[in-house]
């Protein structure tokens, strides 16, 4: 058999069709419970939607989670976890503050980018400990957690950083807006996108989705496993940093519990958007949108008559139900595919 | 008779150990967490001012109850590689429930059993998503941690329960005669001894090491892996809710953030006392001492006028340490268990 | 003149610890040719693949490859010099796509480092054309047979241009159809001007397919023949090395009443239909090749599978299917396939292996004491002479024939009336197979039924009273000791007959 034969275009299986489609349907789905919230808010109260404030508030509040909700899903896509990223707000936060306080001469920018920096230093030190001990996550991060926290405090002791602190500009880009839409929900966007457009289009986003999914597999690949638990780790801290920096610039007003519990926040805002805590499935659209929803839905209680300290509650069990329903997802889909396979052979 | 070579000579005696008695116990990471405690509680009477005191020990005391009881089911949670995430928020929860109960009407003791409840019902939840529906316990007990807290802090909004009989919040905080002991030591003591006998000395806790070891092996060697597990999350959901009951009348008020962030002072104490993340490792004395340890720690940085934040660095650095350092060792204990042994390969082997 | 063989190991040699694994590896693969590699479980077949695939390092021995010395500290040097070895178990990443399988960690890329999925596709596509497979590449991995598993590993390997491909056990789960694909893929590649080894247990492919044939045996190469030039029975002689007869002797024994009886136990897709019974004292195989399904009906009666259909009795009484507990109540054991992962709680120690089953009867009051346990461990480890230091060795440190004992011990601790045993000898060194056999001899003399499952004919039909063929979870015979031979326990292993009931 010397000759190539001409090659043969595989059709793509309607199997294949329908499972793609369940992963945008997803998305597509958080979208619409997104949809009926904002809707039923305005129909109670126009002015949720309808008014400058609430429009923009709208857009804002969730900007800040969205970053941290993307870090927090490419650590969650690699099967790790990071709940460090609510002290790595506060720390970075408080730095913000300090730095134009202590030296007013630096240019924003420059602030900004050390803000940035210590967080991904931060999700270093985590990131290490995981990936060169071999230690769970879960507890390291949970460590960290307590130790950056504690490490705040002690800076911040009992002052603040308020608003008069901050230059004037600064404060600006955190409430402006162009063309209605906050600057900050523009630079997010932005920053989704590029993460997005990463974990789908290059090699070291694929590889993400390859550890999660069979870390030992991706060992014998010969992958860079490491290196990538690394990367995710500093990326997380590096976005909760720039998430660190939003909050500064969003409240002008930064205590030493700036963050606290948005680590929770994060991973239900992933886990809703479709982002198994096992690894491996799941996009960073799903946690932006994930981290939207929960946002406006803690706004949305009050103005349904539900006082807002349910809010918690209904997290809680948006969580369970969403790792409840991808469960029965996954068992009926792998059933699905087993079956496919017999038919075929 | 079935013994292999058929011969009538006396058949070889195996030895029940292969180390002396005082090199198994003293060679553990248990030991080293209790001489450590040892350690620091000797240079804490020296250093610091105040702190030899007898009544630090009662505050102390009281200021770890909650951690030292959730600590005992959640060690054997842990044990089976399994964690609960959750047990802060169900303090809270049956803080809020027994103070609603109460401000409704119903005697103390009535709702104290309702708080009760409500723990073991919360803790059967956990444990049917994680045996029944196949979750992983990571995922379900953040879900939990924040449903807990979200009924906690809903029921109750911003205010809190101060309306409780007196016999009990003084019997909180009371000493046994004669000492500086707090009274909660005695139900404390109580479970302890259940749980040690539980994990050490029974069947039940013989298959709660195996499952921590070897899901597979066990379920083989008849040990129901869903039914153990289950019953370990009820009883965690029990006894947080009891820490709950305690907190409650400890400080006279029920609110819905009571004990936040408990969970991770319980899960660094367990660690810490030397309970491998992993699973299949690990042992109550360990545990205590290690809880214990935090506790003087906080106690003596406290009376030392150090902030508190401190301790939380400390407890932090300590709970990261104690987990690299297992880790560290456990590596070298294999390479030095088998030379030249390959590293486990994944790959299937045929011989 | 000859061109340079693909590969080429001379006396390669490899110890771990005291346990000699391999004592002489020997083997020349040339370009172009499909090369069986042959030998007994143990016989080394399996650390001289990992050698070569880079996992392990060789103690000692010649090692090149197209002529040149090569030694290899990791799979991703072996992979780069051009060595793809295809598992069992293939390791894929479930949640990715067929394409993304292929191509991890190598995507072709554009501008930016952006992957280029239609020229990804488009390649997938020609290498399937290549090898005559219609997987759709977009499908997710998860869930594909082991037969379409291994063609993507093939596909990958070719895409790879890896010049040697070594086949473990390819064919222990496929199904006749499968395993034509799979011979045409290898048989192109062969012609390709690939070098091709292949292990396996089942002549009759080895015969059909391969060109050369090399036999180990206890870890040593034995010899190395062209296919044409020799035989099944030729090839059989040189793995034993001995008269099969001799080796493991079976009292003949009075048979009583039966104990177990399986009647009608089906679970679609697994096995089909599986009726047999179990006598006191009698030694019932359970033969077939890798993948027949026989340790699914052996996990299935011991309850740690469900099964949808039939029934299964211990003396006349049905035992409730999915608990392991009632079947160990009414008086049956299992030592498993797997021995340390499920015969073995493996980081735990021997005592406490000894005695988890019968933790509870053990218990007075509800309460176990280390001692307890320690005393009752003991018996049973110098009655079936475990070597281990103490009884608190973790049984991971131990051989694997004292592993098994530990494990025999384990279960003759809970006194079954019934003991299903799984590849009773695997992975054991001669002299503990000997020990291990004169044991369930014993056993059977003292009126314990025993269904033997075994991949070993020799073993099967030197210690069965009756041996039981199953092929793709059905039984295909039912052979008396007095007509079993190891051409008619083969040929139903290997060929779909009537089923006999």
């Amino acid at each position: 058999m010397t000759t190539t034969p001409p090659t043969t275009r595989i059709p793509v299986s309607g199997l294949t069709k329908r499972i793609s489609a369940l992963g945008r349907a997803r998305e597509l789905g958080i979208l619409v419970a997104l949809a009926i919230v904002v809707v039923a808010a305005t129909v109670k109260n126009p002015a949720f939607l309808f008014s400058n404030d609430g429009w923009r508030d709208l857009l804002l509040t969730p900007s800040i989670l969205m970053l941290v909700a993307v870090g927090q899903a490419i650590v969650i896509i690699t099967r790790n976890v990071d709940l460090s990223v609510g002290s790595v707000i506060g720390l970075t936060a408080y730095l913000t503050g300090r730095l134009f306080i202590d030296m007013p001469w630096l240019p924003i920018p420059v602030v900004v980018l050390l803000a940035v920096l210590l967080g991904a230093v931060l999700g270093l030190i985590n990131g290490a400990l995981v990936a060169f001990a071999r230690v769970p996550a879960m507890v390291i991060t949970l460590g960290t957690l307590y130790a950056y926290r504690g490490i705040n405090v002690l800076w911040a002791g009992s002052t603040r950083v308020n608003a008069s602190d901050m230059p004037r500009e600064f404060l600006a880009v955190g409430t402006g807006s162009i063309l209605w839409i906050p600057i900050l929900t523009i630079v997010a966007l932005v920053v989704l996108a590029a993460a997005a457009w990463y974990m789908r289009n290059t090699r070291g986003g694929r590889e993400y989705y390859a550890i999660g999914s069979d870390p030992a597999a991706a060992e014998l690949y010969g992958l860079r496993v490491t290196r990538r638990v690394l990367t995710a780790f500093v990326l997380s801290g590096a976005l909760a940093g720039l998430a660190g920096v939003f909050y500064a610039a969003r409240y002008g007003s930064v205590s030493s519990q700036a963050g606290a519990g948005w680590e929770l926040d994060a991973v239900g805002a992933a886990v809703i958007g479709g982002v198994a805590i096992t690894g491996g499935v799941g996009s960073v659209w799903g946690a932006a949108i994930g981290a939207v929803l929960l946002m406006t839905i803690n706004r949305a209680l009050p103005i349904l008559g539900i006082p807002d300290f349910w809010q918690r509650a209904v997290v809680g069990a948006l969580i369970i139900g969403a790792i409840v329903l991808d469960r029965v997802l996954a068992v009926r889909q792998r059933r699905r595919l087993i079956e496919a396979r017999d038919d075929e052979s | 008779m079935t013994t292999m070579t058929g011969t009538t000579q006396a058949t070889r005696v195996i030895p029940g150990h292969a180390k002396p008695l005082w090199r198994r116990m003293l060679l553990t990471r248990e030991s080293a967490i209790i001489g450590l405690l040892v350690l620091v509680v000797a240079v804490a009477s020296v250093t610091v001012r105040g702190f030899g005191q007898p009544i630090t020990l009662n505050y102390l005391l009281l200021d770890i109850a909650p951690i030292l009881l959730i600590a005992l089911p959640m060690t054997l949670i842990m044990v089976t590689g399994e964690i609960d995430l959750s047990v802060g928020s169900m303090v809270g929860l049956s803080s809020v429930v027994t103070g609603v109960a109460v401000q409704a009407g119903i005697p103390f003791e009535a709702a104290a059993v309702i708080a009760l409840l409500v723990g073991v019902v919360g803790g059967a939840f956990n444990g049917f998503l994680v045996t029944v529906v196949g979750l992983p316990s990571l995922a379900v007990t953040i879900g939990t941690l924040a449903l807990f807290r979200g009924l906690a802090v809903g029921l109750l909004g911003t205010t809190a329960v101060t309306d409780f009989p007196e016999t009990w919040t003084t019997l909180a905080k009371a000493r046994i005669a004669g000492t500086t002991i707090p009274y909660i030591m005695v139900p404390f003591l109580i479970l302890l001894v259940v749980f040690v006998i539980l994990l050490h000395f029974t069947p039940f806790g013989r298959g709660i090491y195996a499952i921590g070891l070897s899901k597979d092996a066990a379920r083989f060697s008849g040990v129901d892996v869903e039914r153990t597990k289950f019953i370990l999350f009820m009883l965690a959901g029990l006894v947080a809710a009891f820490a709950g009951i305690f907190y409650t009348l400890r400080f006279g008020s029920a609110r819905g953030d009571n004990a936040t962030g408990l969970e991770l002072q319980v899960i660094a104490a367990v660690v810490l006392g030397g309970v491998s993340v992993f699973g299949g490792r690990g042992a109550l004395h360990g545990v205590v001492a290690a809880a214990v340890l935090i506790g003087v720690i906080s106690s003596a940085l406290r009376l030392a006028n150090i902030t508190s934040d401190v301790i939380n660095i400390v407890t932090g650095v300590l709970l990261v340490l104690s987990v690299v350092a297992a880790s560290v060792l456990n590596r070298l204990q294999q390479s030095r268990r088998r030379p030249g042994r390959p590293p486990r390969v994944t790959a299937s082997t045929a011989t | 003149m000859t061109a340079t063989p693909v590969l080429e190991l001379a006396d390669v040699q490899k110890a771990f610890g005291s346990v000699i694994a391999l004592r002489s590896g020997t083997i020349s693969v040339d370009a172009g040719s499909i090369h069986a590699l042959v030998g007994e479980n143990g016989a080394g077949k399996s650390t001289l693949v990992k050698i070569v695939a880079g996992l392990y390092q060789r103690d000692a021995g010649t090692f090149r490859l197209r002529g040149e010395d090569v030694d290899f500290t990791s799979t991703a040097q072996s992979k780069a010099a051009g060595v793809a070895v295809i598992y069992q178990e293939p390791t894929l990443f479930p949640d990715l796509s067929v394409t993304e399988n292929i191509f991890m960690g190598r995507q072709p890329t554009g501008r930016f480092g952006r992957i280029d999925r239609k020229a990804m596709r488009h390649e997938v596509e020609r290498l399937f054309t290549r090898l005559g497979v219609a997987i759709d590449p977009d499908r997710l991995a998860e869930g594909l047979s082991i037969a379409d598993q291994q063609v993507i590993e093939i596909a990958k390997a070719v895409s790879l241009d890896a010049s040697l491909l070594i086949m473990d056990e390819p064919t222990a789960a496929l199904s006749g159809r499968e395993v034509d694909r799979l011979f045409a893929i290898a048989r192109s590649l062969r012609d390709e001007g690939r070098a091709l080894i292949f292990i396996s247990h089942r002549f009759d492919e080895v015969f059909d397919l391969c060109d050369t044939i090399t036999v180990m045996r206890d870890g040593a190469y034995i010899a190395t023949s062209a296919i044409a030039d020799t035989s099944v029975d030729e090839i059989v002689r040189q793995m034993v090395g001995r008269e099969v007869t001799e080796l493991f002797p079976k009292q003949p024994t009075e048979i009583g009443e039966p104990l177990l009886e399986v009647e009608g136990l089906t679970t679609p897709g697994v096995f089909h239909d599986i009726t047999f019974t179990v006598r006191s004292g009698e030694i019932v195989g359970l033969a077939g090749l890798v993948g027949a399904g026989r340790s699914e009906v052996a996990r299935a009666i011991f309850g740690v599978d469900s099964y949808r259909e039939g029934t299964v009795r211990m003396r006349g009484k049905p035992i409730p299917q999915g608990e392991p507990t009632a079947a160990m109540r009414a008086g049956i054991a299992l030592v498993p396939e797997d021995r340390r992962k499920q015969g073995l709680v493996i980081e735990s120690g021997v005592g406490r292996n000894i005695t988890l089953a019968i933790r509870r009867e053990l218990a007075r009051f509800g309460l176990l004491t280390t001692t307890m346990e320690n005393r009752a461990a003991a018996v049973w480890a110098s009655r079936l002479e475990v070597k281990a230091q103490a009884l608190d060795t973790v049984a991971a440190t131990l051989s694997g024939g004292n592993q098994q004992k530990v494990v025999l011990a384990k279960w003759l601790a809970t006194k079954p009336e019934v003991l299903i045993i799984d590849e009773p000898t695997r992975g054991i060194d001669v002299g503990t197979k000997a020990e291990v056999h004169r044991l369930l001899s014993q056993l059977a003399g003292e009126g314990m039924g025993i269904l033997m499952i075994s991949s070993e004919l020799p073993e099967v039909l030197g210690m069965a009273d009756r041996v039981l063929v199953m092929r793709e979870g059905r039984i295909t015979a039912e052979i008396d000791r007095a007509d079993a031979t190891s051409e008619n326990v083969m040929y139903a292993a290997t060929h779909a007959s009537e089923q006999l009931q």
